[in-house]
């Protein structure tokens, strides 16, 4: 089995988010990029089980710019066989990205794609089902325990109120999400043997512009919290009715 | 045209189905265009979709649609978009339609916004939550066909009762249609999914431990809503992980979030912070999640909740 891991390279959950170039870009200086939880935790870390477990190959793939090989040796360093940057401008639309990982999996026999269900500056949950609709293959969104069996795969996936267990055969393309495997951490001999493990660089798909960001905007602070004493519950309640009409 | 994609539970549709239609509704006035809704799967109030706006419902009621299959479901919404020349295509930013918009942009050529929180400006811009609610972004779509999926709770389901013709679509499936085979559906939570409730009651580690979230429940029983946790709480496994709500979890974005015995670290606020109001209940009066909140009660869960249930029961006795 040949396993493809999208990586995505994001802000570390505590980077204070804010906005340069007249609101139309995230200003990045001195923040801390980290390996997007999802994709690390799950999404790298089960198919490096399963490949321990059955054998294969396990390659992880990111598009973005030449310094992001970083946030790929990281991944090397928790296990992955090698690397793919395929190298494009950071305001690459998730159009491309998909089509340009989709070209890789298919012209390099990947018939399991792996990604983290979101990325958590984007929030869109996007990547896995364009990747999917790029191959023709089944996608299986946010799934949170997969086995296999033989070439089937098992899958729990959320939906609402519950969860439904699925099976799917090869090729498929599916996002991760808790519950899948727990976090990594590199050792010391993952660390070194990641600095010699292939990385190879391509170009990415470019075409017409899809969709545009116009501006980011930071929400309205909030007004001062209204503090009720702990002794007049029924204030809250109150409150809650006239106040707030949320109840 | 703009289409609508809606889902049902068999006999009525979805709560996100119902906003979805209002969202499409107010878009197609807006741009003089009709508004169809697209069906897949049996469903029998069929009057529905035509309350809430859709002129036109494409019902593909064969009992296979029941097994959800990304690929298969593109197939037919794609056809329906283009025989139908629509414009716009709206879904709801729910499970299914997280797999279903970005297959869609593909197959269509269509540039995706997923998960708008509010409706398109005179611009047609739409604004979405980004860094995990600590941003909101505005994106224009610049291809011809657009697509939006919207995140639930962000407009409330409006009737607009509408003169509306059932057209069955005639779509032949078979067995080796389906790439994706069901083998079960588990039902894990309430009644009301997290993901689409409007209250939500969630608690943290102050909590000491899970043999004290009888009081949570109760609270979540009395208003109608659903219950939620931190991640610690989640990571101990001391409620199931599809209740953690925080960045790596749930985003949610109900209109009253009741938070008690959560410190409100950076992570927890980022998947809760566009909550319409927030309650908070901590010991701790230096808790950061005062700072988010809208009202607080710095006191002791163990004896605020009992007292605060008992005045929600008292105002739902009378109300």
């Amino acid at each position: 089995m040949k396993f493809l891991v999208c990586v995505s390279k994001v802000p570390d959950t505590t980077a204070k988010i804010a906005f340069k170039d007249n609101n139309t870009k995230f200003a990045g200086d001195g923040v801390t990029y980290i390996l997007n939880p999802t994709d690390e935790w799950y999404a790298l870390v089960r198919a490096l089980e399963l490949k321990e477990a059955n054998g294969g190959h396990v390659t992880v793939i990111n598009v973005g710019p030449a310094e992001n090989d970083q946030i790929l040796r990281k991944a090397l360093a928790i296990g992955a066989d090698d690397a793919v940057l395929i190298e494009a401008d950071e305001e690459i639309e998730p159009f491309y990205v998909a089509q340009s990982i989709a070209e890789y999996a298919k012209n390099n026999g990947y018939d399991i794609v792996v990604t983290g269900k979101e990325t958590i500056n984007y929030n869109s949950f996007s990547i896995g089902g364009m990747i999917a609709e790029f191959m023709d293959a089944a996608f299986v969104s946010q799934v949170s325990k997969w086995e296999m069996n033989g070439n089937i795969a098992v899958l729990n996936r959320e939906i609402e109120g519950g969860e439904e267990v699925v099976e799917v055969a090869a090729p498929f393309v599916l996002s991760a999400q808790k519950g899948m495997a727990e976090q990594r951490l590199p050792n010391m001999k993952g660390i070194m043997g990641a600095k010699t493990k292939p990385l190879s660089k391509i170009a990415a798909a470019s075409g017409d512009t899809m969709v545009q960001l116009v501006a980011f905007e930071n929400p309205k602070p909030k007004a001062a919290v209204k503090l009720i004493d702990a002794e007049n519950v029924e204030e809250l309640v109150h409150l809650l009715h006239t106040e707030a009409k949320v109840i | 045209m703009i289409l609508v994609y809606i889902e049902s539970n068999g006999e009525q549709l979805k709560k996100s189905s119902l906003e979805v239609l209002t969202y499409g509704k107010k878009m197609a006035d807006k741009m003089g265009v009709p508004m169809g809704a697209i069906c897949l799967g049996p469903l029998n109030n069929t009057d529905q979709a035509g309350q809430y706006g859709a002129s036109t419902l494409f019902l593909a009621s064969d009992a296979k649609l029941q097994t959800f299959d990304s690929r298969l479901f593109t197939k037919i919404i794609a056809d329906t978009f283009t025989a139908n020349n629509a414009s716009v295509l709206v879904l709801p930013f729910n499970q299914n339609g997280k797999a279903l918009g970005p297959r869609l942009s593909v197959r269509l050529k269509a540039g995706l916004v997923a998960g708008a929180c509010a409706l398109p400006n005179d611009q047609m811009q739409f604004a979405k939550n980004v860094f995990s609610g600590k941003a909101i972004a505005h994106y224009a779509i610049a291809s011809n066909h657009k697509i939006v999926s919207v995140a639930s709770n962000s407009i409330p389901s409006e009737a607009a009762p509408t003169s509306c013709t059932v057209t069955p679509l005639n779509v032949s499936i078979s067995d080796a249609d389906f790439k994706v085979k069901s083998i079960k559906v588990e039902k894990v939570s309430g009644d009301i999914p997290l993901s689409e409730a409007e209250l939500v009651v969630s608690a943290g580690r102050g909590l000491k431990g899970a043999e004290n979230w009888g009081m949570i429940e109760d609270c979540a029983k009395i208003l109608g809503a659903a219950t939620a946790c931190s991640r610690a709480v989640a990571d101990v496994h001391w409620r199931p992980h599809h209740e953690h709500v925080g960045q790596t979890g749930l985003a949610i974005s109900p209109n009253l979030y009741i938070a008690v015995g959560i410190s409100g670290a950076i992570q927890h606020l980022a998947g809760v912070s566009s909550s319409k109001t927030i309650v908070v209940i901590n010991t701790d009066a230096d808790a950061p999640f005062f700072k988010a909140a809208d009202y607080g009660i710095v006191g002791d869960a163990f004896e605020v909740m009992p007292k605060f249930n008992e005045a929600l029961r008292k105002f739902k006795a009378n109300s």
